[in-house]
Parts: C-alpha cells; structure tokens; sequence
C-alpha cells in the first residue's frame, strides 16, 4: 500500500499553494494524494421548517457544486505526471472532519493552507491551522 | 370528489372572500371595522366555537380536553408506555449516536426536534400556566405534567405516522402531515374516508395557522410591548410584524430567520436557566411548595373548583400548550430523511417532556415557590379574590404579568427579559404555523409558486389585523380551528395505531438483536 498524503482545500490562494506544496511532496515519496474538502455543517444548528423541508434538495446542489466548481477543477489544473488522485467530500467541522479523514485514509502527512491575516473570529474561536497543529493524527504541514 | 374539483371550486372562493373582506377594510372606518367583522364572525361560528369548547353536562370540563387526555391514555396503553421505555433511545437518536457519518448535511434528528418544539413553545408555556396555577391551584401543576407525560405517546403516533406516509418528489423536497396519512394510509389499510378527513383537517389547519398560530400570537406580542413601553395603537406593531415575517417567508431573507431560531432556544435556556436559579434560591420553600402540588392535586385546598378545578387547568394547559393529538407536530417532522420513520417518533416524544413537563413545570414552580398566590395564614387554604374567578395574587395579577411579577420578584430585570421571550416565542410560533397552513394549503390547492405566494400573503394580513385589532371571536374561532384539528386527527390516529405498532415492534426487535446499532 503507497502512502497518502491529505490536502485540505476550499479553493482559497492558500489552499491552491498547499495543493501545489502536496502534490510536489507526493510525486516525491510516490505516494497518493488525497484533496479533500470540507463542507461547515453542524447537526446542533437550527433551521426553519421551510429549511428542513428543502435540505436533501441543497445537500445535493452544495455536493454537486463544489465537485464540479471546486474540486474537479482543481485536481484538473495539477501536474499530476503519474501521481494518483483521490477527492473527498464531507460535511462537518472542519477541523474535525479533517483529522477524520487523516484518520480514515491512515494518511502519512496532512497539508493545509492558512489564512494570511489573523482576525478576530479566528483569534477568539481559534483557526482551522491552529486546531489541526493540536489535534491532528498525523504529521501537519502548514502552508502560508 | 376530488382533489381537482376541490382546486377548482374553493381556490376561487377563498380568493373572493379574501378580496371582500379587504374591500371591506378599506370602506369601512377601523373601529366599525372591527365590529361588523366581530359581529359577522359571532354570529356564523359562534355555534362552531361552543361545540368545540361546550363542557361535558353539569361540569365546567370542555370535551375536547378528555378527547385529547384519553387518546393520550389509550396511545400509552397501547404501545406499552413507550414515552418511558424509549426514553433513553430518544436521547440517543437526539445526540446522533444513531445517524450514519455520512448523511452529515442533511438534517439531523436534533434539528427537527428544535424546529417542531419553536413551534409550540410560546405563550402557553408563561402566560398559560399562570392561568392554571392561578385558578387551579398549585395542583394544576401535578395533572398538567401527568397530561403532559400521556401526550408524549399521542406525538409518539403522528409523528411516526407523518414521517412513514409522506409524499417524497423527484427535486428531493417532502410534504408530509395527517393530510398524506390520513389520505395514503387509509387506502393502504382499506379504509374509506380518508379523503374527506383529510380535506377537514386541511381546512381547520388553515383556519388554524391563521388564528391561534398567528392572529392571537402578534395579537398577544403587542399587548406584551404596550405593557413595556407604553400603550400604543396595535397597526404599527401589526405592520413592523406582517413586515418581517414577509421578508422571512415570501422574501426568503434567511438572516431573520436565522437570528431567531438562534434567539429562540437562548431565551428557552435563559428562561428555565432563570427559574431554575429562582427555585434553588427559595430552596427551603421546596418542599412546602411540592406539598401544596399534591394536596391540591386531590384535596380541598380553597382553589377554585377544588381537586376537580385543579385537574381541569391542568389537563387544559398541558393540551393547549404542547398540541400533542394536534397534528402539526406530524407536519414538521415530516421532512426528515430518515430510514426508520419510527426513530422520528421517537424522537418527537421528547417535545411534550421538554414543553410541558419541564418549562411549563419551571414556570408553575416559580410562581408557587416566590409565594405569588396568597394563602390564609391560619388555616393554609388559598384566598380566592373578590370575583371568586381565581386565588388572589400578591399584586392581583393574572396571566403574563403574574410570571412577570413572580420572576422579577427575585430579578427585576426579568421583566425586560420576558417581553422580549414573549416576543420571539410569538415570532418563531408564527414562523411555524405559516408552514403548517402552507402544507395544508398546497394539499388543497396543489403546489406551486404562485398559489403558494397567495396563501403567504394572506397570513401576512391577517398578521397584521391580529396585532391591530381585539377581535375576539375571531381569535376564539380560531382556537376552535386547532382543536377541530385534533378532533379529525385523532380519529385517524386510532385507525392508524396498529401500523405504528408494527413498525415499533420491528424497529425495537432489530434493536434487540443488533442490528440497527449506534455509529462509532
């Protein structure tokens, strides 16, 4: 079994820098390259009925759009030159579902970009960077 | 008759008495208004409301509150206490021990819970309970959380019900409620009525979301507001809430909607957060109050209408507060997408337990523990006031302002706390019912935008009339409209109950053995 190494990415310059970081890693070690992305969800959040009633609807739209909007494009402009590309889709915490997926692909390394600036929200309620750096199963690369 | 004959024939004449009655408005001065749409309403439906509301002969015990009590009784006796011996799963499922990683996103079991319960939580739960207590006596407080504990098994039936005969179409939207159940489980079952059951609880559901679920809420979020700041006319707060709740419903602007099922279960939690703190600070009073729950109960203790008085408050308010046998309960949960339509009754069980057994429990507490009902020092027993129409009240109020005074007793500032929870309870109720008389409308009618938008703009209207104007009957008829809901739901309920048996049985077999078990 190669190796696989996780990128999380949400379309964001960082997130275009840690994909072109991991791919260079993964051609390096030949191993699989994993681009997962994380859609925020909560099941504690509250809906309106009118929302209950049409979430299986935009599920499959929000699904459907970042696949064709996000990641196929993505993993379209790579260089892939032999390597081999997983997706993964979820919903959840982001940091949570991150770890989990590590977990899940028994990943060799995580990749992840972070915002360049430090605001207040992520400053009060911590970064999805900072969290993994803590809680992460495996190593983390961080990429600016 | 069917449903393209009831589409062609009503949707014309709702329309033309709608345009009537606004043609009306615009003739006629407010306060005549007023009158001749009270007068007209009394003298149509007034036989409608008395049958509804009529007491059983000799007593001063309304019969739809025993249609409710004993469908709740005959519910548990029926599915073997279920709301007792499911309790623990319900948390479970509620927690999402039981929902697989990988439908994350779409809506969890949590959600529905928290969207069926705004819809009930609200002016009952403060301003009705006061009522209760107040007339009742303390003892009102045992049998509305013995009524309450029974209504977790009629939820228990339409909920599983609401969820198992839902209508699922192709874009991945559902209309569910007693309308399908009534309609599609009674041709399963061989039954025959089931068309014109559902046709009637359309109908009441309509009338009902347009009165008790929307009239009498902005009605009542205005009296709250004139209170605080002052009276002043009702068109402007009708407007400034015919205005948002518009922008939430026709306009779709998510960002209300979503402040308020944020401020929603906030001010649920600050409200039994409070009565909790108020409670533990009279801790010495606990006991004596506990006491006077149970001598009222079943004794003698000066209230009105003694033990049999303090029952019927308490089987009232427990029925009226958390509308289990209603049928609307089954219209929200319906949505879910769930394998097992039994877990989503299961679930539901939880609504009278957190709406009746505890908030409503927590407000009767505090008004009993602050000492707000006035007792004889000599012999123990309560001093009814002067009209005999309740016990007497430290400052002689009655309803809201009752809570009010017990809750500020101990903080002032509740009182600011509690208009404010008045009003987005009254707000979020609103929210609710306009989907419940929607989905009774599109069964009616049929789906689609535009008759959709018509009956939005409706509600919004009668939004607006309701904080505007005192229109009692009306609002009376409205009442009637949700507990004629009940009347046609129950009795599909009980044609329907062995289906829910069969489901509960496999579902708790697979249970059992393994099966069906909790996600890692």
């Amino acid at each position: 079994m190669t190796e696989k190494i996780v990128v999380g990415y949400d379309g964001s310059d960082s997130a275009k820098r840690a994909l072109g970081f991991a791919a260079e890693r993964a051609k390096a070690i030949n191993a699989t390259l994993v681009v997962a992305h994380v859609l925020e969800w909560s099941p504690y959040s509250f809906l309106t009925p009118t929302e209950v009633e049409e979430r299986h609807k935009r599920r499959t739209e929000e699904l459907q759009r970042a696949e064709q909007a996000l990641l196929a494009p993505a993993v379209a402009a790579l260089d892939t030159g032999g390597l081999t590309v997983q997706t993964v889709l979820k919903y959840g915490h982001i940091a949570e579902t991150l770890c989990k997926i590590a977990t899940d692909n028994d990943a060799a390394q995580l990749v992840i970009g972070r915002q360049g600036h430090s605001n207040m929200a992520s400053r009060l309620f911590g970064s999805v960077a900072g969290t993994l750096a803590q809680v992460a199963p495996c190593p983390v690369t961080i990429v600016p | 008759m069917t449903r393209n004959d009831i589409r062609k024939t009503t949707l014309p004449a709702v329309a033309t008495s709608v345009v009537a009655a606004l043609m009306m408005a615009r003739s006629a001065g407010a306060s005549t208004l007023d009158e001749t749409i009270n007068t007209v309403f009394a003298n149509s439906t007034g036989w409608f409301v008395s049958l509804i509301f009529s007491n059983f002969p000799g007593t001063s015990f309304p019969w739809i509150v025993a249609w409710l009590v004993v469908a709740a009784t005959v519910f548990t006796i029926y599915f073997g206490f279920i709301q007792f011996r499911a309790f623990p799963h319900s948390i479970a499922l509620v927690r999402g021990d039981y929902s697989d990683p990988n439908d994350a996103g779409e809506v969890s079991h949590f959600q529905a819970l928290a969207t069926a319960l705004s819809g009930t939580v609200g002016l009952g739960n403060i301003a009705g309970v006061a009522v209760a207590v107040s007339v009742g006596g303390p003892g009102a407080t045992f049998w509305m959380i013995l009524a309450g504990l029974l209504g977790m098994a009629s939820k228990f039936t339409e909920c599983t019900l609401g969820v198992k005969y839902r209508n699922e179409y192709a874009d991945g939207t559902v209309s569910g409620g007693p309308m399908y159940y009534m309609t599609k489980g009674f041709a399963e079952r061989g039954l025959k009525g089931g068309k014109i059951l559902a046709v009637l609880f359309a109908i009441f559901c309509i009338l009902g979301s347009l009165g008790g679920g929307n009239m009498f809420q902005s009605n009542q979020a205005h009296a709250q507001l004139a209170n605080v700041f002052g009276d002043y006319p009702g068109w402007i707060t009708g407007l400034v809430f015919a205005g948002v709740v518009f922008a939430v419903i026709i306009g779709g602007l998510k960002s209300i909607a979503r402040v308020t099922e944020k401020v929603v279960p906030f001010m649920g939690i600050l409200y039994c957060g409070t009565a909790l703190v108020i409670i533990l600070m009279n801790y010495d009073m606990i006991g004596t109050a506990f006491g006077q729950i149970f001598r009222g109960a079943f004794t003698w203790d000066g209230a009105v209408g003694g033990a049999i008085g303090a029952l019927i408050q308490g089987f009232r308010r427990a029925a009226f507060s958390n509308e289990a046998g209603v049928g609307s309960a089954a219209i929200a949960h319906s949505a879910v997408r769930t394998k097992e339509p039994i877990t989503e009754g299961f679930v539901s069980l939880l609504e009278p337990f957190i709406d009746t057994v505890v908030i409503c429990t927590m407000t009767a507490l505090v008004i009993i523990i602050t000492g707000q009902l006035v007792t004889d020092p000599n012999t123990g027993m309560f001093i009814l006031n002067e009209a005999g129409t309740q016990v007497k009240t430290l400052d002689g109020s009655s309803g809201v302002a009752l809570t009010s005074a017990a809750f500020s007793s101990a903080f002032g500032w509740f009182r600011y706390v509690l208009a404010i929870a008045v009003i987005m309870f009254a707000f979020s109720t609103m929210i609710s019912w306009s989907y419940y008389g929607l989905k009774a409308w599109t069964f009616l009618f049929g789906e689609g935008q535009t008759k959709e938008i018509i009956f939005k703009v409706i509600f919004c209207i009668f939004t607006w009339i309701g904080a505007a104007a005192s229109l009692g009957p009306v609002i009376d008829f409205s009442d009637a409209a949700i507990f004629a809901m009940a009347v046609v739901n129950i009795i599909a309920l009980y044609l329907l109950m062995p289906v829910v048996k069969r489901e509960m049985n496999s579902y708790l077999s697979r249970l059992k053995s393994g099966e069906i078990r909790k996600f890692a």
